[in-house]
């Protein structure tokens, strides 16, 4: 890490004292600085702890929140609950990942976006749901889901509207 | 002092104790895969699962992590143990076949078949390696990562860790691929070599697989076991 | 922010809160829970108030944004009040003429009132919406009336009198031997008798004494925590300040699910206010009561909500769950006495000294009393937070506040209890809703969460589902658990690709009922149920996919065909825009063909063919 580097990890670590109970808060907060969990960082979070590097690494690699790579510019979180799975979101997942060209949940080539599963964000009375971001976009068909991407900047196959389907979610 | 009853006999043990202690006091054998005296008790491996009693009904708990209570009532060996261990060590073998500890755990609790798919890992996720480099060799070298399926054992950030001192301490502890068993068939993934084997087996047998320890069979059965012979295997066939 | 000193005090605040508002003043009460909030909620919101403005009338009538009402299906939803003029499916351009109604004349806006899918009438208030007339809202009372972040509107409602009752009355003997006798059981999942929980930690010496309020609210399908978080989050604080003066606890946490953001706000805020009046902190209302609550959230684990993963989690360690015995309440958080309790178990505290053990034993069935919030989602028509007395059949929530089954289709099952639970077939309609009744059937009452199914839901696609789940989630400690589900998990998609055999139903029951047994915690344990359940309810399913190798529900991908009629089709070439494998051929205004063989089965075609030409068997 640079001197700045360091200096602003520094910084972000002050904010903690230095209970093992804080572990999850501090890369709870690291996660939304850096967008996923740099190694330099951890290892420093491991020292001011005063826990092993491999318990650090356990936690970071055990809960959903956290990334051990950097995310795509685009988050897009496709719920998996249960509603939305009756409602049609594999199907839906499927077509994300198709358009965006991606075998299964990951980050694109041009790292635009990263594709990831989640299950149930609790809006479930608006099944199917994915989110971009902070946006949650409700109802979606897979129709909807290849212009929503297509307004972050995919570069799927264009589709034309089909007649009645020009609404966006 | 608590005193419980296990498989009806009576027995006081100091507060403290572990309900696989105080079963291993009485002589009562109980198996293991997770466990080991000098570490500390895991409950991950299930195999020492022993029936409690809880009001009207009972549960299956772990022994090695089960401190004994006074009052306590506990069968090892009851039907519903001995149905879960089996299906247990089918897993098991199914996920190891090549594991020799494993094989003659199945064949002693007489795992007839395995009707899931081999898959011929490695790693039970026992812990034990983990914990005998944290608290025996006081490195803490590895650990697990990761969750559910994706959870294995491993070196922070895949990268031979600096407190890392080649002991060989995690190969040695391990029971999964200190030994291996070459007697897993492919069509049955069992080996149950030593199932079938008498007091004379070292006599007909010069190919027996599992030499390196007396079988179960041996040790438990006593003379030759009718019950359980099986189909036994043509003197050609080779071990791999 | 006057801090209150006494119960004096309180009392007197509480009376200038509700003088203050003048019940007959007119007010705009806009549901912002995080459904509606992604319809627009805020939205609609921010249009009331300018075309208020326009108006010049801000100061005769105002808009509060609430908390979920419950009737997320056709969110944006508001109620005028004093009237409680209920509006739904409310666009910020239908600001103007709401305004203009609620301020001369008073006759509602006709196209924004709920319309009975049935019988096509419209309905004028809350209580006459079909949704809402069944439901008995006990903790969802307040949440239409009250902003959330504004603890005297909590006390205009006759908030933390509960708490003032308990200070002035009650020893904390008193206050569990209420519980007790109410009958009250954990809303969480498993149902333990709340009062017998709280009676084994005040027989715990050891201190400091913990509790917990259990808001992982994990199971996918369920939202009702979230809804009384962000609604009303101050009475699941005053539940547990009751809690803390029963149990000797000094310190709380509130364990909120990381997918929540918008509880935590609100929670955070209504905490901030509660600390500023002298609620929470030292020397409550001068009764020397001292609690402080914090909130801690989750990283996205479902495993986080079993009690001793969600202990492991604060103490900011891996999810992974303790054997038990020892329990919480013996050696919980940091080793020392420990409740846990769900959302809701805490929110009911409150009603419980407030109404008196009595009334609460009053509603419900004989060994399940009290109301339950239930998530009522999937294939139904009214989806949404649904209040009842336990007891209702599944029929009445079916078909009297759901609103039956979209496009006529047969309700086929509902699952409860998310992937703890199970299945309940359309043959058990008349079934009670209690922890018994279905613990009996298979399954189990869980959090709430009640996804509906139907024909066209593949019961042996939804048991491969849940296993997809559940072998992600398990925390991976124990063997049967994290071997097994994935074990289960391949078996079921080999039967969804037609290669099963009946050899593999049996395997199913006996791995299943294995790992039921042998796991370590709750998360195990429970984990076969659906595809225990399915199996028991669905079995002829299972046998057309390994016998047949077909999928009645025409779900599982490798046992269906899509094919155009030919007579249907009007050539459109829509399908062959969308289609994902270039697998339909046809001119424009004739016939279009898909080629099998190409056809990935993705449904795109499906989805957007006006004529319904595309068939699927």
């Amino acid at each position: 890490m640079s001197q700045a580097e360091t200096q602003q990890v520094q910084t972000l670590l002050g904010h903690f004292d230095d209970a093992r109970s804080n572990l999850i808060a501090i890369l709870q907060e690291v996660q939304s600085t850096y967008f996923y969990l740099p190694q330099p960082v951890l290892r420093r979070v491991a020292e001011k702890l005063n826990v092993p590097v491999t318990e650090i690494y356990h936690v970071a690699t055990f809960y959903n929140c956290f990334s051990l790579e950097p995310v795509g510019k685009h988050l897009v979180q496709v719920c998996l609950g249960t509603a939305c799975h009756v409602r049609g979101g594999p199907r839906v997942l499927d077509r994300i990942l198709r358009d965006l060209k991606l075998g299964a949940p990951g980050t694109t080539s041009d790292s635009n976006f990263t594709v990831r599963t989640v299950r149930c964000i609790g809006c479930c009375g608006l099944a199917p749901v994915v989110t971009v971001g902070n946006k949650v976009h409700h109802h979606l068909t897979q129709a909807k889901a290849t212009l929503m991407l297509k307004k972050y900047g995919s570069n799927g196959k264009p589709t034309e509207s089909p007649a009645g389907e020009a609404e966006d979610a | 002092m608590p005193k419980l009853r296990i498989n009806g006999i009576e027995v006081e043990v100091e507060r403290g104790t572990t309900v696989l202690e105080a079963a291993k006091f009485l002589g009562l054998p109980i198996p293991t895969l997770c466990h080991d005296d000098g570490l500390t008790p895991y409950g991950a491996c299930r195999l020492c699962l022993v029936e409690v009693k809880n009001g009207k009904t009972s549960k299956l708990l772990s022994s090695c992590t089960l401190q004994a209570q006074d009052g306590m009532e506990v069968l090892t060996h009851s039907a519903r143990v001995e149905k879960t261990r089996q299906l247990l060590l089918e897993m098991y073998v199914a996920t190891c076949p090549q594991s020799k500890r494993i094989q003659d755990l199945a064949s002693r609790y007489g795992v007839r078949q395995c009707r899931l798919e081999p898959a011929n890992e490695n790693c039970i996720q026992c812990g034990l390696c983990v914990r005998m480099c944290e608290q025996q060799m006081m490195a803490g070298a590895i650990g697990f990562s990761g969750r559910g399926k994706n959870r294995r054992v491993s070196r922070p950030f895949d990268i031979t860790s600096e407190r890392c001192r080649q002991c060989g301490a995690c190969l040695y502890i391990c029971p999964v691929c200190e030994q291996r068993c070459h007697g897993a068939s492919a069509e049955t993934t069992l080996c149950n070599g030593c199932l079938n084997f008498a007091t004379v087996c070292f006599q007909s047998y010069d190919d027996a697989m599992c030499f390196l320890d007396p079988c179960h069979a041996c040790e438990v059965g006593g003379p030759f076991r009718q019950d359980v012979v099986v189909k036994l295997r043509p003197q050609s066939q080779a071990s791999k | 922010m006057p801090r209150l000193h006494s119960l004096q005090e309180l009392n007197e605040l509480r009376e200038v809160c509700r003088n203050a508002v003048d019940p007959k003043k007119p007010c705009l009460t806009v549901c912002c829970g995080s459904g509606c909030t992604a319809a627009g909620g805020n939205d609609v919101a921010a249009a009331l108030r300018k075309a208020l403005e326009k108006r010049g009338l801000e100061d005769e009538i105002t808009v509060k944004t609430t908390g979920c009402h419950g009737f997320c299906e056709k969110g944006p939803v508001m109620i005028v009040w004093p009237e409680g003029t209920f509006y739904n499916r409310v666009a910020p351009s239908d600001a103007t003429a709401i305004v203009a109604s609620s301020s001369n004349g008073r006759k509602p806006v006709e196209k924004l009132l709920f319309k009975d899918a049935i019988t096509g009438e419209r309905v004028i208030t809350e209580d006459e919406v079909p949704f809402y007339k069944k439901q008995t809202r006990v903790l969802f009372a307040n949440n239409g009336r009250i902003d959330p972040k504004n603890i005297e509107d909590y006390f205009r409602v006759g908030g933390y009198s509960g708490l003032a009752k308990v200070l002035r009355e009650f020893t904390p003997e008193k206050v569990v031997d209420s519980v007790k006798r109410s009958g009250l059981r954990g809303r969480g999942g498993a149902g333990f008798p709340t009062g017998v929980k709280w009676e084994a930690m005040r027989r715990q010496e050891a201190t400091p004494k913990f509790i917990i309020c259990n808001a992982d609210e994990g199971d996918p399908g369920a939202f009702m925590d979230r809804s009384l978080l962000e609604g009303n989050p101050h009475s699941v604080i005053e539940g547990m300040l009751i809690g803390a003066f029963a149990l000797g606890a000094s310190d709380g946490f509130v364990y909120v699910r990381a997918e929540y953001p918008l509880a935590v706000e609100h929670l955070g805020v209504a905490i901030k206010q509660a600390e500023e009046y002298g609620l929470l902190g030292e020397n409550i209302l001068g009764s020397g009561l001292t609690f402080r609550l914090k909130i801690v959230q989750g990283a996205g684990a479902f495993v986080c909500g079993e009690e001793t993963a969600l202990i492991a989690s604060v103490e900011g360690r891996v999810g992974e769950p303790q054997p038990r015995p020892p329990y919480p309440v013996e050696k919980g958080l940091w080793g020392k006495p420990t409740v846990i309790n769900n959302v809701k178990t805490w929110a009911s505290v409150g009603h419980i000294i407030n109404r008196g053990a009595e009334w609460y034993a009053g509603i419900g069935t004989e060994h399940s009393k009290g109301t339950m919030v239930f998530s009522l989602v999937g294939k139904i028509n009214n989806t949404g937070l649904v209040e009842v007395p336990m007891g209702i059949t599944i029929r009445e929530m079916i078909e009297g506040i759901g609103g039956g089954i979209p496009g006529g289709k047969k309700f086929k099952a509902v699952q409860i209890g998310g992937p703890s639970g199970g299945c309940i077939p359309a043959s058990l309609m008349d079934l009670p809703i209690d922890y018994e009744a279905l613990t009996g059937a298979g399954s189990m009452m869980g959090s709430g969460g009640m996804v509906v199914m139907d024909e066209d839901t593949c019961m042996v696609d939804v048991a491969r589902y849940f296993m997809e789940f559940l072998e992600e989630e398990s925390c991976g400690k124990c063997f049967p658990c994290r071997v097994g589900t994935q074990r289960l998990r391949e078996i079921l998609a080999r039967i969804c690709a037609g290669k099963g055999t009946e050899e593999d139903l049996v395997l199913l029951e006996e791995m299943g009922g294995m790992i039921k047994d042998a796991s370590l915690c709750g998360l195990g344990q429970t984990a076969p149920n659906p595809v225990l359940t399915t199996l028991r309810y669905f079995r002829d399913e299972y046998l057309t996919h390994v016998r047949d190798k077909k999928c009645p529900a025409k779900v599982c991908k490798e046992l269906i065909l899509y094919h155009i009629e030919e007579t249907l089709c009007d050539g459109c070439h829509a399908c062959v825009r969308v289609c994902a494998s270039e697998a339909i051929l046809g001119e424009k205004k004739k016939p279009h063909q898909i080629d099998t063989g190409k056809c990935i089965r993705c449904g795109a075609c499906l989805e957007v063919c006006k004529p319904k030409a595309v068939l699927v068997t």
